[in-house]
């Protein structure tokens, strides 16, 4: 994929592994399957067809590239960096997950698979899987815990349209983490059909490799946005992270630009020095759980504990491995955002640009109020808006005391 | 040679292998269920590390882990219980299952270090493939726990030395692909698995999942070095574990399966 020598894009080896973390953790009954996966996706990313199918279908049916969006509003509240917006809430479904999702059930339907599972947390990957699954006629079952299926109906709603099944979860926390773990045991049970199509860079190798490939045309459209618009590289990027998968992809093609500053923000949920958050980095420990080795909310017996957030997408006690890496490398700075200044940056965002955010990037939002006032005015600076706030009105009423319904 | 080994030596039938979640349904109780379990007619004893997220296992296992856990079990408490089972019994093997994450919290070393000290003789991690297990596999060798590996229906030909390879004690044969406690296994599709894998190694193999009568326990006995019981011994425990007289339930039930190795 690259060759310089040291490049930070050269990650996972050959074994899927991003220094010491990433690998295969997976029951025996899965290896066989895993790595036929692993085969059919080298042998698709290196077909032009393969791509050219996946950029058709990206330019015609996402509505890609996403814009770049000049936060005039935002800049002038702030007072400090310009702001941007890069706009991957426009696409198709509303956020960033239906990228990996067109990407991926265009390997499942190479590998000859017939059924699709997905799990889900606030139901923007649900929607887009389900999304795909119909487009491309195969049938799907979506996992999703019980306390999301709750707090997210109009997405439960969505995929029931779209034609998939949502199989509730109620096991556990009954939310992210659970939806996988149930995902992962129908797929022990079905490997001869079924492709599991994951919605995030976490799982075994190869999803943490393939799901970013996908994303990353989010930075790579960047950076030629950017070059059209400004004649250089942006300065900062920032982006929320929950499995961390629309950050990978904003960040991906610029690892190795050292002068662009990168910041991921996870979901402190009541502040991280209480026990209910998401931030898996900041006030987690490497482990073992779906497959990967990574950093994850535990007690110190090694039980993963149940994640806190606002926002049903960044609601999981653990991160993709490509993130841990870059943390433990310090390339990426992560930080953390409560609730609270969520819910806030929520409302701030849709009065002074007409944009409700969606609640995860609303995370993003809150840490570049934070710091674009301190940064010089011609400091560049883009946030990933990666998905729109319809899904999260309901939430958010209830938190501000709103009836709606 | 090891306690794994000399059992399979001495016994002139195939061996029954009872699963039990280590705490479950709380610390006391899970001690006096393991201590009936040789008398009972189990000839290897497995016993199960609770792990909050076990992706191998199906409601019956993940439920029981979860109840060891809200009683309090941890690590430090399943190698106590061992232990304790072995000051009465210095010859029916202990084989930990369970998640690699408790054991990396723990430490890889120390862990089989002291695992070997409460008198454990083998470890099976469901989610260490041969690809992942380097890291435990030497530290388990070190202190003389067999590490024990598993094989599914899904495992090629192609595949099989590399799972084979660096085992000890015993293979573990997964019969159904799927999670614990799900279909049945049929005996008829499994028979030729076994033979292939035979071709590859003298180590016993037991079969396990989906095993859950007398008559289940029968028919494969012979095809296999052992059986296993597990979810349906755990599920006995779920629905009386109210019972006064608990131990005793499972040990009439545990008696009725050995039944179907001798009878």
């Amino acid at each position: 994929m690259n060759s310089q020598p040291n490049s930070l894009k050269n990650a996972p080896d050959e074994k899927g592994h991003f220094g010491p973390y990433g690998g295969r953790y997976v029951a025996e009954t899965l290896m066989p399957l895993i790595l036929s996966v692993e085969k059919a996706w080298n042998e698709a990313k290196n077909d032009a067809a393969f791509w050219q199918e996946f950029n058709n279908l990206a330019k015609d049916y996402i509505g890609r590239p996403s814009p770049l969006y000049f936060a005039a509003e935002t800049t002038r509240h702030l007072g400090g960096a310009k702001v941007y917006f890069k706009r991957d809430e426009l696409n198709h479904t509303g956020a960033h997950k239906i990228n990996h999702c067109i990407g991926q059930i265009l390997l499942a339907r190479r590998m000859g698979k017939t059924r699709i599972i997905a799990e889900t947390g606030a139901g923007q990957h649900g929607v887009a899987t389900a999304t795909v699954c119909a487009l491309f006629k195969i049938p799907c079952t979506i996992f999703m815990g019980a306390k999301d299926i709750e707090r997210q109906a109009p997405n439960v709603f969505r995929m029931k349209l779209l034609g998939a099944e949502v199989r509730p979860c109620t096991s556990g926390s009954a939310s992210l983490k659970d939806a996988m773990n149930e995902a992962l045991r129908d797929w022990v049970s079905n490997v001869h059909d079924t492709f599991y199509l994951i919605g995030t860079v976490a799982g075994p190798h190869p999803y943490p490799a393939m799901v970013r490939d996908f994303q990353s045309v989010i930075g790579k459209e960047l950076r030629e946005q950017m070059q059209e618009r400004e004649g250089r590289l942006p300065d900062t990027l920032v982006a929320c992270i929950g499995g961390g998968s629309n950050a990978m992809g904003l960040f991906h093609p610029f690892l190795d630009d050292t002068d662009v500053k990168l910041i991921g923000v996870e979901a402190g949920g009541y502040g991280v020095d209480t026990d209910k958050h998401a931030a898996s980095l900041t006030g987690g420990k490497p482990g073992i759980l779906h497959g990967m080795k990574s950093y994850f909310l535990q007690n110190d017996d090694g039980q993963i504990q149940e994640a806190h957030s606002i926002s049903a997408g960044l609601d999981y006690p653990g991160i993709g491995p490509e993130h841990s890496w870059l943390f433990d490398q310090k390339r990426v700075e992560y930080v953390s955002v409560t609730d609270a200044e969520a819910l806030d940056a929520f409302q701030l965002c849709s009065r002074l640009e007409g944009i409700i955010p969606a609640l995860e990037p609303s995370h993003a939002f809150a840490h570049v109020c934070k710091i674009a006032g301190r940064l010089p005015k011609d400091h560049i600076l883009v946030m990933n808006m990666c998905g729109r706030g319809d899904k999260d009105i309901f939430t958010v009423a209830e938190k501000l005391g709103v009836k709606i319904q | 040679m090891s306690r794994i080994a000399q059992t399979f030596k001495n016994l002139k039938r195939p061996a029954l292998i009872t699963f039990i979640t280590a705490g479950d349904p709380d610390a006391a109780r899970s001690m006096e269920i393991l201590k009936s379990l040789p008398a009972a007619g189990a000839d290897i004893i497995e016993l199960g590390m609770p792990f909050t997220d076990p992706m191998a296992d199906g409601p019956v296992i993940q439920a029981a882990g979860l109840r060891a856990l809200d009683a309090g079990a941890t690590m430090q408490q399943t190698l106590k219980m061992v232990q304790q089972f072995r000051e009465g019994n210095k010859t029916t093997p202990i084989v930990l299952m369970g998640y690699a994450n408790p054991l990396l919290q723990y430490g890889n070393d120390k862990f089989c270090a002291d695992a070997a000290k409460a008198g454990v003789d083998g470890l099976i991690i469901v989610d260490l493939p041969p690809e992942e297990s380097a890291d435990l596999e030497s530290a388990a060798k070190k202190n003389g726990l067999d590490f024990i590996r598993l094989l599914t229906p899904t495992t090629r030909d192609e595949r099989i030395p590399t799972v084979v390879n660096n085992a000890s004690g015993f293979l573990y044969y997964v019969s159904v692909t799927g999670i614990t406690g799900a279909a049945k296994a049929n005996p008829d599709s499994i028979r030729p698995h076994i033979e292939q894998i035979r071709k590859h190694t003298k180590l016993p193999i037991a079969i396990g999942f989906g095993i859950k009568t007398p008559e289940d326990v029968k028919a494969l006995a012979k095809i296999g070095d052992a059986v296993v019981v597990g979810s349906s011994i755990v599920n006995i425990i779920a629905r009386n574990q109210d019972a006064k007289d608990l131990q005793a339930i499972v040990y009439k039930q545990v008696s009725g399966l050995s039944r179907g190795l001798v009878g």
